[in-house]
């Protein structure tokens, strides 16, 4: 009897990327690199102070610069332009509106003022510092402690004062536990401002055709079809007449996953002008009108019994939200209450939020999106408790995690954690790291006046966002799969990869489940008129939710192929086979045919299989029924000389369990950036204003981005424990790496610093403040 | 001002505002955007092209100072078609992920293989130290390198 076929394994295999060739070589497109005959180009006047009323806007030396063709204040698009959205609201939130060009007040430095367009870039920068604009400098709320105090100036003169929302969730008895608690340790943590720095700036280039009355925008987004709805509702258009186009994405990190003021200012004006109008971000405005991550500051108590249990975590935290909300700037807070209780078993829980604005660029969504912040305020609290209660910190933990028997796990603040064993990733962590050997290296250390220090972080992170009813509506992702008549197959996504590689991974799910090869797979996404409606790339839902869509289409696909095939070998569709580009019947591979030839046969047969349309073309909208929940431990050895206050990173360990893997390679990569920049919070990064509210770091020489010195050579492992959720058994990669390690590193650093008494230094740990830290003793 | 240069080994002329850096000359009147801008203060080495041989950011060198030079460009480092080794083990090793830094990164590798065939991981990340990857922890890249040297030893 002839042998079935052998079909090669995609899934699970370290593949190379598709999208490399084209990147290698320079030869991608990024939003500056679509150069449109005629273009115009856009600059944007931006108001230098934190906040001040606008006087007046003197426009008249710009206009009558060379090249210019059109030069913009708020009075001109006065009813033109909607406001830029927002959502994730919570009851009662103060929802200022925020308007595309400032007209008697300006509210963050960086806030736009007026819009000059010019033929050329050059051209359009001069003409932009002809504009004069009269300021009146008034207070600027910049300390989000003092702003949140009564009396304070204001951001917004129509409220009575800068609280934005309150939020909490609270479960079981937190009163009760902190009393009834052998130990309760407490801590003010800060978790300050940082900047997503996507290496390439944002960037919009817009052209609408009036003939057909056709708007075009390619836009450096996480989430074309939203910028596709906002935007056609803010300039007043169907969304069907415009179309957007994400073409290279140089990095997102959250930033990107906003509908920006300038996406509907480039759109608007290239409708008046009538030629394409370019409007690219530079550095600093990147600082300045791009939103930040972080911004927290918190008071923490934690009530612990004396063999370990913790009963108890209370956070009361004042949220910086910026002048005007982003899109998802209040729904990021709430993260962090979901996911309070880490991976332990804490049964009282309570998240206070209060959301304070100040006048700054928002903070919204960066990568880990307010669970970083849970993760970093529960894992620097065991570590203050163990020192507490003489505990080891990694047997604190331990005695504390679910056993891996007990999931699904419910979670007080209400959450069903899918699978998980986390003993398992903080024992693979101990032994690949020597834990017990580090321990005695420290030792050692100490008496020759070396100060190595250990740092631990356990943590459970919420993917795979989500389910719709926990979204307040789409989180489900698309997918289309068609086999073309030539045999090929082509994927649309309604994710948007920008650098995670899913035009390889969604080739690897389809090759593998058609039986062809990963070659003959294309992947398209991020163009509005050509993939069914989607979501979007954030929150790690690209794989989990998206590929999962991919998956579910191509089973669609392959059921209907199989009618097909068993109509011409005259077999049951159940027992069609697909391996090695050859459809056959399972129970005798000897009837086998080329699957193009199959494909075909889809587009041409006469008569048709019964009950069967012509065509391969397959869609599937999934709907996660729950969040996934990867997680993992992160051990970090560091050196610290207390006389100079310099961190040096010896080992980095890290074992993560995202679920079943699709490609190891890409896996391995998101991990390692997302230590990077986990670390770089940890170590340097920090957005500084001065009392007038503007930044002075806004420039990559000044604002500390990780270099390639920053970090060892990493030791990753991956544990798999695949989840439930979704048929690929994946939980979602993007995030895990940053929200792991900046607990692990801050509390490797205090962990060397205990000879001098030190309990907690606020981030980013930087030299000046370890060297203050250690002042007193060192003496 | 008039200027005449080699990119990609090709001499060609332009006529230029004094004040033009050269990434706009070689993206806006060459169209070869395969060279990026990330920061504008010769900070992120994203717009590295080598320049006469040596790397150079090309965010701050004015185009005229390239008058007479010879300039690679990403979209130069192939050769008939076949990728350079760097390149190879870029792809080879995932030595990227939004691809947005790639160019400058792939040509400042090219410029520290030059001088030193065979360095060590240390010496290669502070020979990368001028280049900022927001993506890949840079260690892949590192890899990719390290690869991309013993390729060109062979
Ligand atoms: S753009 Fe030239 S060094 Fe960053
Ligand atoms: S790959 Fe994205 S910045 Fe390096």
């Amino acid at each position: 009897m002839a042998k079935a076929p052998e079909a090669p394994k995609f899934i699970g295999s370290p593949i190379k990327r598709r999208d490399d060739p084209r990147l290698i070589q320079g030869l991608a497109h990024y939003v500056d690199d679509i150069q449109l005959p005629d273009t115009l180009h856009l600059a944007i006047v931006r108001s230098p102070y934190g906040s001040a009323a606008i006087k007046g806007v003197d426009t008249s030396k710009a206009e009558e610069a060379p090249g210019v063709v059109a030069v913009y204040t708020a009075a001109d698009l006065a009813g033109k332009i909607g406001p830029v959205p927002v959502a994730g609201l919570v009851p009662d939130a103060k929802v200022p509106t925020q308007p595309i060009l400032a007209s008697d007040q300006a509210k963050f430095a960086g806030e736009p003022v007026a819009a000059v367009v010019a033929d050329s870039r050059y051209g359009a920068s001069d003409a932009a510092n002809l504009i004069e604009v009269d300021y009146e400098a008034r207070d600027a709320v910049v300390d989000l402690e003092k702003a949140a105090l009564p009396g304070s100036p204001k951001v917004h003169d129509e409220y009575d004062d800068n609280i934005a929302f309150k939020w909490q969730l609270a479960a079981g008895d937190v009163d009760k536990g902190l009393k009834e608690a052998d130990v309760v340790v407490k801590q003010r943590i800060v978790n300050g401002r940082v900047a997503p720095i996507a290496l390439e700036p944002r960037g919009v280039v817009a052209h609408y055709l009036p003939g057909e009355d056709k708007m075009t925008i390619w836009t450096s987004t996480q989430v074309p079809h939203k910028v596709r709805t906002f935007v056609a509702g803010q300039i007043g258009m169907n969304e069907n007449r415009v179309r957007v186009i994400t073409p290279e994405v140089g990095g997102g990190f959250g930033s990107k996953l906003n509908i920006y003021r300038e996406e509907a200012l480039t759109a608007y004006i290239t409708r008046e002008l009538g030629l394409p109008v370019k409007w690219i971000e530079s550095r600093s405005e990147n600082f300045l009108a791009t939103i930040h991550g972080r911004g927290q500051v918190g008071e923490v108590e934690m009530g612990l019994m004396k063999d370990g249990t913790v009963t108890t975590v209370r956070y009361k935290v004042l949220a910086d939200c910026g002048a005007y909300y982003q899109l998802l700037t209040v729904a990021i807070f709430t993260l962090t209450g979901l996911m309070l209780p880490g991976p332990y078993k804490i049964q009282n829980v309570d998240t206070d939020v209060t959301g304070v604005f100040t006048n700054k660029i928002a903070t919204d969504a960066y990568r880990g999106a307010g669970r970083p912040e849970a993760t970093y305020v529960l894992e620097r609290m065991m570590d203050i408790a163990a020192a507490e209660l003489g505990m080891d910190p990694a047997e604190l933990r331990r005695k504390n995690f679910p056993d891996k028997s007990e999931f699904p796990f419910p979670t007080a603040a209400g959450l069903s954690y899918d699978s998980g064993d986390y003993h398992l990733t903080l024992d693979k962590a101990l032994e690949n790291a020597d834990y017990a050997d580090m321990r005695r290296e420290q030792e050692e250390g100490r008496k020759n006046g070396r100060y190595l220090g250990v740092g631990l972080s356990t943590y459970v992170e919420i993917c795979g966002m989500g389910p719709s009813a926990a979204m307040g509506g789409q989180g489900w992702e698309s997918a289309r799969v068609r086999v073309e008549p030539g045999g090929k197959v082509t994927v649309f996504s309604g994710a948007s990869p920008h650098g995670q590689g899913q035009e390889t991974t969604f080739a690897q799910i389809v090759a593998d489940g058609l039986g062809v090869p990963v070659e003959d797979v294309e992947v398209i996404h991020g163009d509005t008129d050509s993939v069914p409606f989607g979501v979007g790339t954030f929150g790690s839902r690209g794989t989990a939710v998206g590929g999962a869509a991919v998956v579910i289409a191509r089973d669609k696909v392959r059921d209907k192929m199989a009618k097909f095939a068993a109509m011409k070998f005259e077999a049951a569709a159940s027992d069609i086979d697909f391996a090695g580009g050859k459809v056959f019947v399972g129970s005798a591979p000897e009837k086998s045919a080329d699957f193009a030839e199959i494909a075909a046969m889809a587009y041409t047969a006469v008569p048709l299989p019964p009950d069967t349309e012509p065509g391969l073309e397959e869609t599937h909208f999934f709907e996660p029924p729950n969040f996934t929940f990867p997680f993992g431990a992160h051990v970090v050895l560091v050196e610290v000389d207390p006389e100079t206050g310099v961190v040096k990173i010896l080992r980095y360990i890290a074992v993560d369990d995202v679920g079943n893997i699709i490609n190891p390679l890409l896996v391995e990569g998101q991990i390692h950036g997302g230590i990077a920049q986990g670390t770089g919070q940890a170590l340097e990064e920090e957005m500084l204003y001065d009392s007038g509210g503007q930044p002075i770091n806004a420039s990559l020489m000044h604002y500390a981005l990780p270099k390639s010195t920053l970090l060892p050579r990493m030791e990753l492992e991956s544990t798999v424990t695949p989840t439930d959720v979704n048929p690929l058994g994946a939980k979602g990669v993007g995030e895990a790496g940053t929200i792991g390690s900046t607990p692990a590193v801050v509390n490797a650093v205090i962990d060397a610093l205990s000879p001098f008494g030190v309990r907690h230094i606020d981030m980013p740990v930087r030299p000046e403040r370890i060297w203050r830290a250690t002042a007193e003793k060192r003496a | 001002m008039e200027i005449s240069l080699s990119i990609n080994g090709g001499v060609r002329s332009f006529d230029v505002e004094p004040r033009t850096l050269l990434v706009h000359l070689l993206r806006d009147e060459a169209g070869l955007t395969g060279t990026h801008i990330a920061c504008e203060t010769t900070t992120c080495g994203a717009c590295t092209v080598l320049m006469d041989g040596q790397a150079v950011k090309s965010c701050t060198v004015l185009a005229v100072q390239a008058d007479g030079a010879e300039v690679t460009t990403i979209e130069g480092l192939a050769e008939n078609g076949k990728l350079h080794p760097l390149q190879e083990q870029f792809w080879e090793k995932h030595g990227l992920q939004c691809g947005f830094c790639t160019p400058g990164m792939i040509l400042t590798a090219a410029q520290l293989l030059e001088r030193n065939s065979d360095p060590s991981e240390e010496e290669i990340r502070h020979g990368i130290e001028g280049n900022l990857c927001r993506c890949t922890g840079y260690e892949h890249i590192v890899d990719a390198i390290q690869a991309a040297a013993a390729d060109m030893k062979k």
